[in-house]
């Protein structure tokens, strides 16, 4: 677990006020460019989102974070990606242990098809715990963290899925959070919600924000300028390759765009 | 591919409505100083009664843009410009209101004969009407230096409100039995400075639509 000493490390020291970089990165399924050069500071405890139009590379810099693309046949990964300064694309990062650190929320809620209660601590269980009272303390927070818990207190043993869109989303959410993660990754988390579903989302994600940092892709732009703190907005280039366009914060990138691409895209004149 | 054209369409339609309030306000400054130099009370009158079209024109723009706010979430430089068309309509309404004050001071003024023959003040009013009609070019097109020239011309304004101060005071000094007219006539000259102050804060406005900094440009010295 050499990773696990140098993020603990520096998390201690204190020494990165960047929490999640990306420098100079592109990313290649096969022959296929879906990235080039993307240079990013995330901070800690802040969201920020991703805008940019369909096919610009958000979700596949997303999932960079936590190395879903790992899981695609081809995919290649060049430049760095550090968390807490610690390139996570090392040969010696354990993967398991990164997408603990490095949760993820979905488009649609997916909820496995157990108890509500069995949905929270199998993450827990698969980190070995198993302490019945333990996990009780873990359900508990995590769902009032969620703000779910008042809606699901008396009904922890019923199916996961009898619940509705909003609350399952907010429950994949409690479930990311049982593992104890420091950055959430969220894609398109609202697209299958209604509007009141999608504001609790919304007022989650800021609630949490004071403690996770968290990403968040997302083709609402209303929802970017809502929610998060800074902006990145990133479009597709002649060959079809995601390129960051321009990432500030997001008063400045909803109210005074520098680049034209941006605001000819946040102002709707092309798309 | 433009894919907000609805939205746009009634943006520019807003803008098109500014420069009719635009123009109803400089006629009112225009018509007013007309009353003035020609004794015209029916003109007075007229300016007062049109001041209700300009303040019911500024509250349909304002009701146009705070619907445009509320249904189309209006981004970036589409944002700033709903903004300053807020702000825009508060400066030619008060334009409106400095007309209307002298209108009512022409009709104060009556038949009382002239206490001189009117030079400066018809020139402040003639520059601050070129000056509005401009800045409302300015905004229309987009054109940020041109604002910056024409805040800067209200010096020329300012410079003209000192020299008939100066010289409606020596008048009063002269013969005491002028001071009535003579106030009267510096209120008249005080509206004009207040109405060009007015055409520089829209000159501010149209720097922040293009630039996004909201900065003061040619401060008047009053």
């Amino acid at each position: 677990m050499k990773m696990n000493v140098t993020l603990e490390r520096a998390a201690e020291t204190n020494l990165c006020v960047t929490k999640l970089r990306t420098d100079m990165v592109s990313l290649f399924y096969g022959k296929f460019q879906a990235l080039r050069n993307v240079s990013l500071d995330i901070t800690p405890c802040s969201i920020t989102s991703i805008i940019g139009p369909s096919g610009c590379g958000k979700s596949s810099l997303l999932r960079l974070f936590n190395r879903m693309n790992d899981l695609i046949p081809n995919a290649v990964v060049k430049g760095k990606v550090e968390l807490d300064g610690t390139d996570i694309y090392d040969r010696a990062v354990d993967v398991v242990d990164l997408r603990k650190k490095v949760g993820m929320v979905f488009q649609k809620p997916n909820p496995f098809p157990m108890s509500i209660y069995d949905n929270i601590a199998f993450g827990p269980r698969q980190h070995g715990k198993t302490n019945r009272a333990e996990l009780d303390k873990i359900v508990e927070n995590v769902l009032h963290r969620a703000a779910l818990w008042e809606e699901v207190k008396d009904k922890l043993g019923q199916s996961a899925l009898a619940l509705s869109g909003g609350q399952q989303q907010r429950l994949c959410i409690a479930r990311v959070l049982a593992v104890e993660p420091e950055v959430i990754l969220m894609d398109e988390p609202c697209s299958a919600l209604d509007p009141v579903a999608t504001l609790k989302i919304e007022d989650l994600m800021r609630s949490l924000a004071q403690n996770y940092t968290i990403i968040i892709v997302t083709h609402n732009m209303q929802q970017a300028a809502r929610v998060s703190d800074m902006a990145a907005f990133m479009m597709m280039t002649e060959d079809r390759a995601g390129e960051l366009v321009e990432y500030g914060t997001t008063s400045q990138i909803f109210t005074n765009p520098k680049d034209k691409r941006t605001e000819d895209y946040i102002t709707g004149r092309f798309g | 591919m433009e894919i907000r054209t609805e939205f746009h369409k009634r943006l520019r339609s807003i803008q098109d409505e500014i420069l009719v309030l635009g123009s109803m306000s400089s006629k009112a400054i225009f018509n007013s100083i007309e009353a003035l130099k020609y004794r015209n009370l029916e003109l007075a009158k007229q300016i007062i009664d049109a001041d209700v079209q300009i303040n019911q024109k500024r509250f349909e723009i304002e009701e146009k843009s705070i619907q445009l706010i509320a249904t189309q979430q209006p981004m970036a430089s589409d944002l700033r410009m709903i903004v300053a068309v807020l702000n825009i309509i508060t400066e030619l309404e008060r334009i409106g209101d400095y007309a209307l004050g002298i209108a009512r001071i022409v009709i104060m003024i009556g038949d009382e004969p002239p206490l001189k023959p009117l030079i400066d003040i018809p020139r402040m009013a003639d520059k601050t009407a070129e000056m509005l009609r401009r800045s409302l070019d300015a905004f229309i097109n987009q054109d940020v230096r041109s604002a910056r020239e024409i805040s800067a011309e209200d010096d020329f304004i300012d410079n003209l409100y000192d020299q008939v101060y100066r010289e409606l005071l020596v008048f009063m000094m002269e013969d005491p039995r002028t001071i009535t007219r003579a106030t009267r006539l510096m209120w008249v000259a005080h509206n004009l400075e207040r109405a060009a102050d007015r055409v520089t804060n829209i000159c501010e406005r149209v720097v922040f639509v293009i630039t996004g900094k909201m900065e003061e440009i040619g401060a008047s010295k009053y």
